[in-house]
């Protein structure tokens, strides 16, 4: 597809050859993912995790379809029909759990991916396009899941909804009439749970949409590489099938055996107990706390307690959390530097783990109750995150040395293995 | 029927006929999307059952000084508090410099009945019910009430003195039907 080396799609028996001639989906999965797409030879594990989210977002799918046949989404019989699943419907405990669980391994992955992609550079030219529907997806995943959230009905569930759709009120002048409109009432109730159904069904495919856009973008560049030294020649490369669906294959078993093990042997590990306490529109949880994958932006929103210039506090930290996301958008011209992979990157490695952290700290306040330490560290966590993009990382790509490069993709294999002549396993 | 002379009929000024019903069949169809987003856009809105709930008479006989209900108005949570001399000194005694949102308590109450302050129990921050209504619930720093979402603590007069929240507690409309009894909406 992207290189002239690339294998061509010959069908060889008739049937194939018909089909080839009527409807060339073979050929389109050959050269996507098939021996028609050269992939740079030396990608290591942590190029997994797109694929990865493609496996997660199929189980989600697939189990999501499949509750949707036994839950009811009417305020008044959400939270039984969900116990219904759990108690009465064959292996719908299976099946919820999976789906529960499903949220957060897509996350972990999705994640993962994201934190791949700020390593190796993988947003930079010319890959922006790539980059930006991903985090396109990341955003569209955000509001499923959010939705889905909602869908049990219990405590949690509600209080969430309470609160996500307050981010609305926070807009000045027209915020109250668009949370009511989103809505459809003055509290989260029955029109609004059927509308997040609603969408919670729609959603998914809308990011399968976009993710075959994603895949599209990232093909016309092809693959980025550990090195971030683009493709040479035909040496620099191995056909995604046998060696990638191999590698993939195997990295998808792994994420698997952790999947089901979480299913199996923690299934409400990263849920939480206010969830089995059915709604109750006249009382708050003591501490409202979303799903895991939202604490660092839910530190974010919370960082902010004081009122600053004519803003006040509510309003700037629902900007401040949109503009953690937004800003991500924006990063491909943030980071001027050519270079590509922070392994030839001494100060943008340092600042990268630095941020790590970083977001795991705002984690951390996200999840815990609001008040001292925790605020004021979640309000340097967030400057400091904030800071990450708008200064340190545009300041860093001028004044930082990089190291020697190899020329090629083909040397740098060939160097690393002649330095470890113990272990001959290419990529 | 369409002629040579036909088809360019006009050409000499650089617009067509042709021109004319492309601008026309297109703005036609235009109109008549925008028309049908309406009701789409429309159908999110509160529905009339959701509407019809819109007000709730309450009996306050039974609330003594110092104490609150939490009752429902539009499904959300209201609290109808009897403020003991106190809480109204109190009140009374902070200056509106001092107010994020500033608002006397004789704004917030009905003239002769400023004991009684009815507010929605939906912090504005980002709504979630404060505590402070039940006995024993904590009442913040400012003893009014306080929300443990996000840390905003409200006076006596349940107006905003200290966390995110931008606004005092709404106070819904309501009237007073007699002396024990109120209806919200």
């Amino acid at each position: 597809m992207s290189f002239p080396w690339a294998k061509n799609y010959e069908p060889q028996q008739p049937l194939m050859k018909w089909l080839d001639a009527k409807l060339p989906l073979p050929r389109l999965v050959y050269n996507a993912i098939g021996a028609g797409y050269p992939v740079p030879r030396n990608l290591n594990y942590f190029w997994n995790f797109g694929v990865l989210a493609g496996a997660a977002l199929a189980i989600q799918i697939i189990t999501g379809i499949v509750l949707a046949m036994h839950y009811a989404a009417n305020a008044g019989v959400a939270f039984n029909s969900v116990e219904h699943i759990m108690r009465d419907v064959n292996a719908g405990w299976f099946l919820r759990y999976a789906h529960m669980n499903g949220a957060s391994m897509f996350f972990i992955v999705v994640y993962l991916h994201i934190f791949r992609g700020l390593y190796y550079g993988s947003y930079k030219a010319p890959r922006e396009m790539v980059w930006l529907l991903g985090v396109v997806i990341f955003l569209l995943m955000m509001a499923t899941a959010f939705m889905g959230y909602v869908l049990p009905w219990g405590q949690m569930s509600f209080w969430g909804a309470q609160v996500i759709t307050g981010f609305f009120s926070a807009i000045p002048a027209v915020g109250d009439p668009i949370r009511v409109w989103l809505l459809g009432g003055f509290a989260p109730d029955n029109a609004a749970l059927n509308r997040f159904f609603s969408l919670h069904y729609l959603l998914p495919f809308v990011i399968a949409g976009v993710i075959i856009l994603h895949i599209w973008a990232l093909h016309i560049p092809g693959s980025s590489n550990p090195t971030g030294i683009e493709v040479k020649d035909e040496q620099d490369t191995v056909p995604f099938h046998p060696y990638y669906t191999a590698k993939d294959g195997f990295g998808l078993g792994v994420f698997l055996m952790i999947f089901v093990a979480l299913t199996f042997f923690s299934p409400n590990l990263l849920g939480h107990p206010d969830n089995y306490i059915p709604a109750n529109p006249l009382s708050t949880p003591a501490h409202i706390v979303p799903e895991w994958y939202f604490w660092p932006f839910y530190a974010i929103l919370r960082a902010f307690t004081f009122n600053f210039l004519w803003i006040d506090a509510k309003l700037w930290g629902v900007i401040a959390m949109f503009a953690a996301i937004a800003l991500l958008f924006f990063l491909p011209w943030l980071d001027s530097s050519p270079v590509k992979s922070s392994n030839y990157r001494p100060l943008n490695r340092i600042f990268f783990w630095i941020l790590v952290v970083d977001v795991f700290i705002l984690g951390y306040c996200g999840k815990s109750p609001a008040e001292q330490p925790y605020v004021i560290l979640s309000q340097l966590c967030a400057a400091y995150y904030f800071a990450h993009f708008l200064i340190i990382l545009p300041i860093i790509s001028r004044i930082e040395r990089p190291l020697p490069m190899p020329n090629s993709i083909t040397e740098a294999v060939l160097a690393k293995n002649a330095d470890a002549s113990s272990a001959p396993a290419t990529a | 029927m369409a002629s040579e002379s036909n088809l360019n009929a006009g050409i000499e000024d650089g617009v067509r006929r042709r021109d004319f019903i492309n601008i026309a069949a297109v703005s036609f169809a235009g109109v008549g999307a925008a028309t049908v987003v309406l009701p789409l856009v429309n159908q999110m809105n509160p529905s009339a059952d959701v509407l019809a709930l819109s007000s709730t008479e309450i009996d306050i006989s039974a609330i003594q000084s110092g104490q609150a209900i939490k009752t429902s108005w539009r499904k959300q949570p209201v609290f109808v508090r009897n403020l003991t001399p106190v809480e109204i000194a109190e009140a009374k005694k902070v200056p509106l410099s001092d107010l994020r949102d500033p608002q006397t308590l004789d704004e917030r109450t009905k003239p002769g009945k400023e004991n009684w302050l009815i507010t929605l129990g939906v912090c504005t921050h980002l709504g979630c019910v404060p505590l402070g209504a039940a006995e024993g619930e904590p009442r913040g720093d400012y003893g009014g009430y306080f929300c443990p979402c996000h840390g905003s603590h409200y006076d006596t007069a349940a107006r905003i003195r200290k966390g995110p929240a931008p606004k005092n507690l709404f106070v819904p409309p309501y009237e007073f039907n007699s002396d024990t009894v109120v209806t919200i909406g």
